[in-house]
């Protein structure tokens, strides 16, 4: 017999936007993280209209929904999770960039616009949509908005809240409100600004208007290599500490470069212990005076060598490069697990030696390729998973990595999220009272706790928590 | 000095706020009018202040609500850094982070909002409260950060920020002319810091290196504009927040309605009160966003006891 739900919800969206068999609820069990779990109902509205009659019959049935960009979210936001397999709700057909106001600096875009889409559409006036995750190929701005995605030019231009000027939702009971506005400070709370990085558990973004960004006059990216960790380290620090926000200021260790550079043959150096690709930009008088003194600080804290990157090919195949790293450690073995933790800049190099002795402890090879400006560490622990007992000890060295990024005063993400990865960490880095003043915010928005359950928020701070569990094989 | 806050004081300003009775919090009262007096017979409280800890290789300031914005100024700018908070010197840090206002370098800064990193809070049951982390990337659990920014203490007492550092710039200039078109001029510039207009004259803030901003001031600004010692006095106490296109036509909106001065680029309108009434140009808030409000409160502040009168919007908290 058909599931009511089922019924309505094709009512809506029609039979092929509504997907029951087990192959694809099973594909959508998961997203890019290690956690899966169990699709009830696969939906994809093509429409703000259709979206929200999704999820009024998801409401009207008291059934649990899953929002879902492209799937690239790392912390398992977007797994369906809960005892009652939700409905996930996928965004990727609402994929039109509906407006380009060049003399506001404003595009109107639906959800499932590609990150990477939108800057190119825009490149020829000049603009850019400046947040660039490194799935920026792939991902969606609808899951940058729900994540509060960085990544490497967050350093100089701000994470995505700073690009998101107004957001149209339907909440998860249905209604539809307008957060924020196009004009500087509309009345009332910031619901924007509090709705971003939010991971869908607060409703679904059905337009979304950013903020686009001029394109630099002048660009200048530099490529130093190390032989010491410790002397990239503080040349990161040595660079914020004499006054220069990059644009960009990354950090790969030598797995990395030799991952990437057999993919990309891009001149990475091999044998160092770090390389560091800064980028400066701005009008063409600052952005040579900050390459000539990044270059100073560099080659003052045991730079082996500085290059600079003389055309835009090469600019772009080193960017290539670091924003494949994950792509390419496929080299090494077929499975990775990459963490997102923040740590201050100061702490850098003390943090990276625990965490390759976590690493070695747990006899699994780690690769770092991170936002070293921003502190913002993701060790890769690069496995197989076919080997019995790997994935426990990939595990074990995760918990243990999360740990020693607190103790060092860091905290859990700096922009994959929290989903149900860390959710259960949340604790080492809140006190109950602030998780329950975290409660009261999303309480507001969802007071039926039926949009994407189980997420963020650890158990017993949850509305629902105590009514579902997580799916088989979850890690948190 | 480390960033671990002195809790103690805290804990005192916590207390002070207790979990009974309508209680407000004072800071320099330069904004005390925005959302509308504070109901009579409501008890004061004032927030700690003292700047914690400036650490200019984070980029970061830890700094006690009830610190007033000269201080700060002076503490952050011997480091070399500056922080996006503007207002009267008597301003605290808690009262310009719950008004929310950015000030006129909004263009170049960004909002005021971008650069609240944590919040340590004075919840309505008495309990500290703290969001966000002192970090400069930070996605870790819900953004009160944000939502307590511009909310007037009507959520939560602010009692400790960590705020977000830049570099002071090598040079920070600022030009006028008359007749020029700053729409024109917003065009032109790149990343400009701050671009006013009132109709008739165009004023012009450069900041960054000295080599960019001489060849911005000769090169695009031209000759047409001369040097002068900073921005122009604003107009008040009215403010409005238009969408930045809609300011073209604002000299024949508010020709006869006294002066006005308006952030191009931002669409903020500095205005004498009976020009700022003669602007409002949408309809206001959803009844979908009202009743977000209604429940906000609700869950943050059950008996309605902070700051009772003030309102961040029309008729949704009674």
């Amino acid at each position: 017999m058909t599931d009511p739900l089922v019924a309505d919800l094709r009512r809506v969206l029609g039979n092929a936007a509504v997907r029951t068999d087990a192959i694809e609820l099973a594909l959508y069990g998961r997203d890019a993280s290690l956690i899966s779990g169990q699709a009830g109902v696969v939906c994809f509205p093509s429409n703000a209209e259709e979206l929200v009659g999704v999820v009024r019959a998801c409401a009207a049935h008291g059934r649990p929904f899953v929002p879902r960009g492209s799937g690239t979210g790392l912390a398992g936001g977007a797994t369906p999770a809960g005892d009652v397999p939700p409905v996930v709700i996928v965004t990727t057909k609402m994929n039109r960039i509906l407006e380009v106001d060049e003399e506001q600096r404003v595009a109107w875009v639906e959800p499932g616009v590609l990150n990477l889409d939108l800057s190119r559409e825009v490149a020829h006036l000049g603009l850019h949509f400046a947040p660039d995750p490194s799935s920026q190929q792939s991902c969606s701005i609808g899951g940058n908005v729900a994540n509060n995605s960085g990544g490497p030019h967050c350093l100089l231009y701000g994470v995505t809240n700073a690009h998101i000027l107004a957001i149209e939702v339907v909440l998860p009971d249905g209604s539809v409100a307008m957060l924020g506005g196009i004009d500087p400070e509309p009345d009332g709370l910031d619901l924007r600004g509090a709705f971003v990085g939010s991971e869908g558990t607060m409703g679904i973004a059905t337009r979304i208007a950013v903020r686009l960004t001029p394109l630099p006059p002048s660009v200048e990216t530099l490529l130093a290599d190390f032989a010491t960790m410790h002397e990239a380290a503080a040349a990161v620090t040595g660079v914020i500490a004499g006054g220069i926000v990059p644009a960009a200021l990354e950090m790969m260790d030598r797995n990395i470069a030799e991952a990437v550079e057999a993919f990309v043959h891009g001149g990475f150096p091999v044998d160092a212990a770090a390389l560091l690709l800064v980028e400066v930009d701005g009008l063409a008088g600052g952005a040579a005076e900050q390459a000539r003194r990044v270059e100073k600080v560099l080659r003052e804290n045991g730079a082996r060598s500085v290059q600079i990157a003389g055309s835009d090919e090469q600019r772009a195949l080193w960017w290539k490069g670091r924003k494949s790293a994950f792509g390419a450690i496929a080299r090494i073995a077929p499975n990775y697990y990459l963490h997102d933790c923040v740590v201050p800049r100061s702490r850098l190099v003390e943090v990276l030696e625990q965490v390759s002795e976590i690493a070695a402890g747990q006899e699994l090879v780690l690769g770092n390729v991170f936002h070293a400006g921003d502190g913002n560490l993701h060790p890769l622990i690069i496995f197989d998973k076919r080997v019995p007992g790997t994935l426990d000890r990939v595990h074990e060295a995760g918990r243990q990595i999360i740990e020693v990024c607190v103790a060092a005063g860091g905290t859990l993400s700096g922009e994959h999220g929290i989903g149900l990865e860390k959710r259960d960490h949340m604790g080492l880095v809140f006190s109950a009272a602030d998780l329950e003043a975290q409660l009261w915010l999303r309480d507001a928005f969802d007071p039926s706790g039926l949009c994407n359950p189980e997420k963020v928020l650890p158990r017993g701070g949850s509305r629902c928590g105590d009514v579902a569990s997580l799916p088989a094989g979850a890690w948190v | 000095m480390g960033l671990t806050s002195t809790t103690s004081v805290l804990e005192r300003f916590a207390s002070e706020v207790g979990d009974y009775g309508p209680v407000c919090c004072v800071g320099g009262r330069t904004q005390w009018d925005v959302g509308g007096p504070v109901s009579s017979g409501t008890r004061e409280v004032t927030a700690p202040a003292g700047v914690v800890a400036h650490e200019p290789a984070e980029m970061i300031l830890r700094v006690r609500a009830g610190t007033r914005l000269e201080d700060l100024s002076a503490v952050v700018g011997e480091g070399g850094q500056r922080v996006a908070l503007e207002g009267a010197a008597d301003a605290t840090v808690g009262g310009v982070i719950s008004v929310g206002r950015s000030g006129v370098r909004r263009l170049g800064w960004g909002p005021l909002r971008d650069a609240v990193l944590e919040v340590t809070a004075v919840s309505s049951r008495g309990e500290l409260i703290r969001t966000g982390a002192p970090l400069v990337k930070n996605v870790t659990g819900f953004d009160l950060c944000r939502l307590l920014t511009g909310s007037l203490g009507t959520l939560a007492f602010v009692a400790e920020v960590v705020l977000r550092c830049l570099p002071l710039p090598e040079v920070e200039r600022w030009y006028v002319a008359e007749g020029a078109d700053p729409f024109e001029v917003y065009r032109k510039l790149y990343r400009p810091l701050s671009i006013l207009w009132d109709g008739r004259r165009t004023w012009v803030g450069l900041a960054g290196f000295e080599v960019d901003v001489e060849e911005q001031a000769r090169g695009t600004l031209g000759e047409m504009f001369s040097l002068v010692d900073g921005p122009p006095s604003l107009p008040g106490p009215g403010r409005r927040s238009l969408a930045p296109a809609s300011l073209r036509s604002l000299p024949s909106v508010v020709a006869d309605a006294g002066a006005w001065l308006a952030e191009v680029g931002v669409g903020v309108v500095h205005c004498d009160s009976p020009a700022g009434d003669r602007l409002r140009c949408e309809d206001g808030p959803s009844q979908s966003v009202v009743e977000l409000h209604r429940r906000i409160k609700e869950n943050f502040d059950p008996a309605g006891r902070l700051n009772p009168g003030r309102q961040v919007i029309t008729g949704a908290f009674s």
